[in-house]
């Protein structure tokens, strides 16, 4: 990581909060131990890392530029057509270009929506964001002879990795498929997030009116934030198609927006690992107490969220820097 | 012709009943949003809540229709006070985020209690028989209930709207809508207000939970469901607008209906097409200030 | 190189797994496992409910015939019907748990998403009711004791054109699988028989209940002798009946003809009396007159009281445990698949909904089908059997059209 020459407090401020760490390196060798340790699990774990993806999506996009919307499915959802319907309806079953596909097209859409939207602020976009998800749910659910609609896109098959790895019922294969995806993009974009684009959005984050004063592009700046945010969410939505073999209209569904909101929340926005831990948090949360009380889960997710919310907004990776900075240990 | 005329006056009739129902709902969030800047997503809840309790005064406690609706839509107005009170002014200032988030899970957490007290079956209420009948206006017969309810539909409207423009009260709630700090700063007690808008809002909400149930049935999912519907007509009419939302609602339930009866396969994206097009047009909504 | 270090694992976790089964499946061989897979939450949460009791319940009263085997249930929520969750249980239920076979899939997507995984573990799968007609071609382990959509509806084209003086109709259906089945399945019956389909309308999705109005002025305006409509679940047949009472469909000289799922019973007395006269075709009434029948009600009634009448959808519980007991009674509680579905290939019962078998060409149910008219029952509403189609095949299959078409 080549920074540019930088001096003094701000030298260490920048180092301390952007430079890698070795313990980051704990999160990756677990990650890619659990398909040693528990591979029955492995299926469920390739879900879990698909939700870190779509987290880290928004996370760039909310968490580093401020952006909220209410919408963010809608590049999911696009990825995971995009993918699903190359191998459907055009036969074209070959994992990674597909993969590819979704990304570019999840991000072309995301560039035009973004340079559309991201004029407006506040309530306004919030409710166009909201606005063009719900638009392209009820567009699938129209054109339902080409998506599917309710009854899903029937008809994915993928092609087993490179030719040789095959997908197996336990999930293994779409586990390490997964994973090598989310390490991928998420060193891409920390290399955003340390960039001078990326405090350039943090900037437009923490006071727009100052940006634009000093002449920074706030249009610019935030629709190609909003491309890379677009991009990787359709690369986890084109995943989840592949690995699942199936996808319904509710990759586009306002639930799922909400629910990569709660992830975001739930780990600490504007950190990236936020979105990690927060994925894992909840969907294992998720997957335990639909076991324990299959009718009555909600319950527990709205408590989590307004709890959250009230006692500790930035998550809990927010919380466990409080209690780090109350016992006195400093990172570095 | 005459078969068309006759079929468009019913596709009117029903949207008009189906925006009165849409407004009702509806009014308490954009007076709320405009008033107090606050995202509520619960709203949805809200209405659920008015449902559920009408079921309740008319089915396990047999009350008459009217009394029952009315204790119900005061009940869930009494009861938004203490939630006001101990969760919205804890977020009024905060990041629009936490109040979505918050707003979500208070949602979610009311489809469980809702689910758990009620059970998922969908439920209904029996109208009483003088809605059931059919009413004859300018030589055609119209379902009762459907009369009843453009005739509450516009009795709110005009309620809130001669409120707002002629009392005091309203004067309070325009101004502080305006501009918060001055209208404290001339000693209108902006706290107080919340609360009251708050409830007010809230016991609307659960008016319109209330007559749709009739007409679409009701089930713990009627939170979300009609949440989206609600947003739609609040960011088109404009925030903190009575007016707004009567229009919009109007333009919302007969295009929806419409919609329904000329392409049944599907125009629901429409609606939200026409959201995208009047927000970047008049981001402020139709009758909000930009 | 991280894939290559995972892709050994593969194979390696594979044969521990396939290990720890036989190991496992040794130890424990005296108790079946069977995955349950219906949605406890949601929507159908009190159908999954019904049909999960009268599984219990016939268990409760037959488990001496199983001799020294048991059957062990385990319940998973397959909560949204979009089949995702469905799928994901699926393969956790045989690769976590274990089980030898599963039974369950509430909504066709859940099937349809599961069907590649269930010829992959290679486990008999029960469809409790899952109505797309084509499901079970999707694998060679799919047993269906339910119903299809086109076998429900099919027969009832020529019997309201020959007998009830249907010369013109409309149908009218949920936009989702199983209604566009019922749709394309009433036109070619009704048509073959000689009706004039006027129009096919497509009534909002199966997510939200819509207000039915503007479908229903629709079909006044076009004036059809009858209308033949489809939807799924309990609250769009009520908002359904209290729209027809307010549009005066009716007076306006339009009968209805509907499937089983519109007049099921469980729901029946919330239509009111704007039902009366309603003329419904299905697999299952509790008002049918058979000695299975009245045994079946009476043992329900004494478990779970009178409050909630079962209806079709219990019976497809019930009848897919009795599927669950043949199978392992006659495989003495080792359970191969392919064996399974021999077993139930050749299966017949007296099913409370009268005679049922499987069909050992197509692994569907074959059963009659009843032709139901609403009628008023003291307070509250019942239903008369007005005429009964024996021993129904699957037509989709059986004509091969559509989803049915044999594929290359």
């Amino acid at each position: 990581m080549a920074a540019p020459e930088r001096t003094g407090a701000a030298e260490t401020f920048l180092r301390r909060r952007d430079d890698a760490r070795l313990t980051e390196a704990g999160f990756w060798v677990l990650a890619l131990a659990v398909p040693l340790v528990l591979p029955e699990h492995a299926a469920f774990g390739t879900q879990v890392l698909i939700m870190m993806l779509f987290a880290l999506s928004l996370d760039f996009i909310l968490g580093y530029a401020g952006v909220l919307t209410l919408g963010h499915a809608a590049y999911f959802g696009v990825g995971a057509y995009v993918s699903g319907l190359l191998s459907a309806k055009l036969g074209w079953h070959e994992p990674l270009s597909g993969l590819a596909a979704a990304g570019v097209v999840s991000a072309a859409f995301g560039a035009l929506s973004g340079w559309l939207l991201l004029r407006y602020r506040d309530l306004t976009l919030l409710m166009l964001t909201l606005a063009v998800s719900t638009t392209l749910f009820e567009l699938a659910n129209t054109w339902s002879s080409l998506t599917g609609g309710y009854d899903g896109l029937m008809g994915i098959q993928i092609a087993p990795i490179f030719g040789v790895f095959e997908w197996d019922i336990a999930g293994v294969t779409g586990y390490g498929y997964a994973l090598a995806l989310l390490l991928l993009c998420f060193l891409a974009l920390r290399r955003f997030t340390v960039s001078p684009f990326g405090q350039a959005l943090r900037g437009i984050r923490e006071n727009p009116l100052r940006m634009r004063a000093i002449g920074a592009p706030m249009l610019g700046h935030l629709t190609l934030a909003y491309t890379i945010a677009a991009g990787v969410a359709g690369l986890a939505g084109g995943l989840f198609a592949q690995t699942n073999a199936f996808i319904t209209m509710d990759v586009l569904s306002f639930e799922r927006s909400a629910a990569v909101l709660t992830v975001l929340i739930l780990g600490g926005t504007g950190r990236l690992y936020g979105a990690l831990f927060g994925a894992l948090v909840y969907m294992l949360a998720a997957d335990r107490l639909a076991k324990l009380s299959p009718v009555y889960w909600e319950f527990g997710v709205g408590l989590l969220l307004v709890v959250i919310v009230l006692l500790c907004p930035d998550g809990l990776l927010g919380l466990y820097d409080r209690v780090r900075a109350a016992f006195g240990w400093r990172s570095r | 012709m005459g078969h068309a005329v006759q079929a468009a006056v019913s596709i009117l009739f029903d949207g008009i009943a189906y925006s009165m129902v849409l407004f009702v709902m509806a009014v308490g969030l954009s007076v709320t949003m405009g008033l107090m800047g606050v995202i509520n997503l619960a709203h949805g809840a809200f209405a659920m809540a008015g449902g559920y309790l009408t079921v309740t005064f008319l089915g396990d406690l047999g009350l008459p229709f009217l009394p029952g609706l009315v204790l119900a839509t005061l009940a869930v107005g009494a009861a938004s006070v203490p939630i006001e009170r101990a969760l919205y002014v804890r977020i009024y200032r905060r990041p629009h985020l936490d109040q979505v988030l918050l707003t979500i899970g208070v949602t979610l957490m009311s489809i469980a209690v809702a689910t758990y007290a009620y059970g998922p079956s969908p439920l209904s209420i029996k109208l009483p028989a003088f809605l059931e009948t059919q009413v004859g206006l300018f030589g055609r017969d119209f379902p009762g209930y459907r009369v009843f309810i453009i005739a509450v539909g516009l009795l709110a409207f005009l309620g809130l709207w001669g409120g707002f423009e002629r009392t005091m009260l309203g004067a309070k709630i325009r101004a502080a809508v305006d501009n918060r700090a001055m209208a404290e700063a001339t000693g209108v007690n902006t706290t107080r207000l919340f609360t009251l808008t708050f409830a007010l809002g809230s016991a609307l909400a659960a008016l319109g939970g209330a007559l749709a149930v009739d007409l679409v049935g009701l089930t713990p999912r009627f939170a979300f469901q009609y949440l989206v519907l609600v947003l739609v007509v609040v960011s088109i009419g404009g925030f903190g607008t009575i007016m707004g939302t009567f229009a919009a609602a109007l333009i919302i339930g007969v295009i929806d209906n419409a919609g329904r009866y000329l392409f049944p396969e599907g125009s629901a994206f429409f609606i939200y097409l026409i959201v995208i097009l009047v927000l970047i047009c008049r981001p402020g909504g139709l009758f909000g200030r930009a | 190189m991280r894939i290559g270090s995972t892709s050994w694992i593969a194979p390696l976790a594979l044969l521990a797994i396939a290990a720890g089964t036989t190991v496992a499946s040794r130890a424990e061989a005296d108790t079946v496992k069977v995955g349950v897979i219906l949605p406890f939450s949601g929507m159908a949460a009190d159908v999954a409910q019904s049909e999960l009791r009268a599984m219990k319940l016939y268990y409760k009263l037959h488990k001496a015939e199983l001799g020294g085997h048991d059957i062990a249930l385990i319940e998973r929520d397959s909560k949204e019907p979009s089949g995702a969750t469905a799928q994901t249980l699926t393969r956790e239920l045989v690769v976590q748990d274990k089980v030898d076979m599963l039974v369950g899939y509430q909504f066709s997507p859940d099937a349809i998403a599961s069907a590649p995984f269930i010829t992959q573990a290679k486990k008999l799968a029960i469809l409790v009711n899952a109505q797309s007609s084509h499901i079970p071609m999707l694998s060679p382990y799919i047993v269906r004791v339910s119903a299809s959509s086109w076998q429900i509806t099919y027969p009832m084209g020529p019997y309201a054109f020959d007998k009830l003086g249907c010369k013109t109709a409309i149908v009218g259906f949920t936009d989702f699988a199983p209604g566009r089945d019922v749709a394309a399945a009433f036109k070619a019956g009704y048509e073959k028989a000689g009706g004039k389909l006027v129009d096919s309308i497509a009534m909002g999705g199966p997510a939200q209940v819509p207000d039915f109005t503007p479908y229903l002025q629709r079909i006044k305006d076009e004036k059809p002798n009858c209308v033949y409509i489809f939807t799924p679940a309990a609250s769009f047949n009520a908002a359904l009946a209290r729209a027809w009472r307010d549009q005066k469909v009716a007076e306006a000289g339009v009968r209805f003809l509907g499937t089983g799922d519109v007049t099921q019973d469980s729901v029946l007395p919330q239509l009111g009396d704007a039902a009366i006269g309603w003329i419904t075709g299905g697999h299952y009434t509790a008002d049918l007159d058979n000695p299975a029948n009245k045994k079946f009600l009476a043992a329900w009634t004494k478990e779970y009281g009178d409050k909630v009448k079962p209806d079709f959808f219990t019976v497809q519980g019930w009848d897919a445990m009795a599927a669950v007991f043949h199978v392992v009674k006659t495989l003495k509680g080792k359970i191969d698949a392919d064996k399974a579905v021999a077993a139930l290939k050749a299966w017949k019962e007296d099913s409370p909904r009268g005679p049922i078998m499987i069909d050992a060409a197509t692994r569907d149910i074959i059963q009659n089908i009843y032709v139901q008219e609403v009628v008023k029952k003291g307070d509250s509403l019942g239903i008369k059997v007005i005429g009964t189609i024996p021993a129904v095949k699957d037509p989709c299959k059986e004509l091969g059209v559509g989803n049915c078409a044999a594929k290359k």
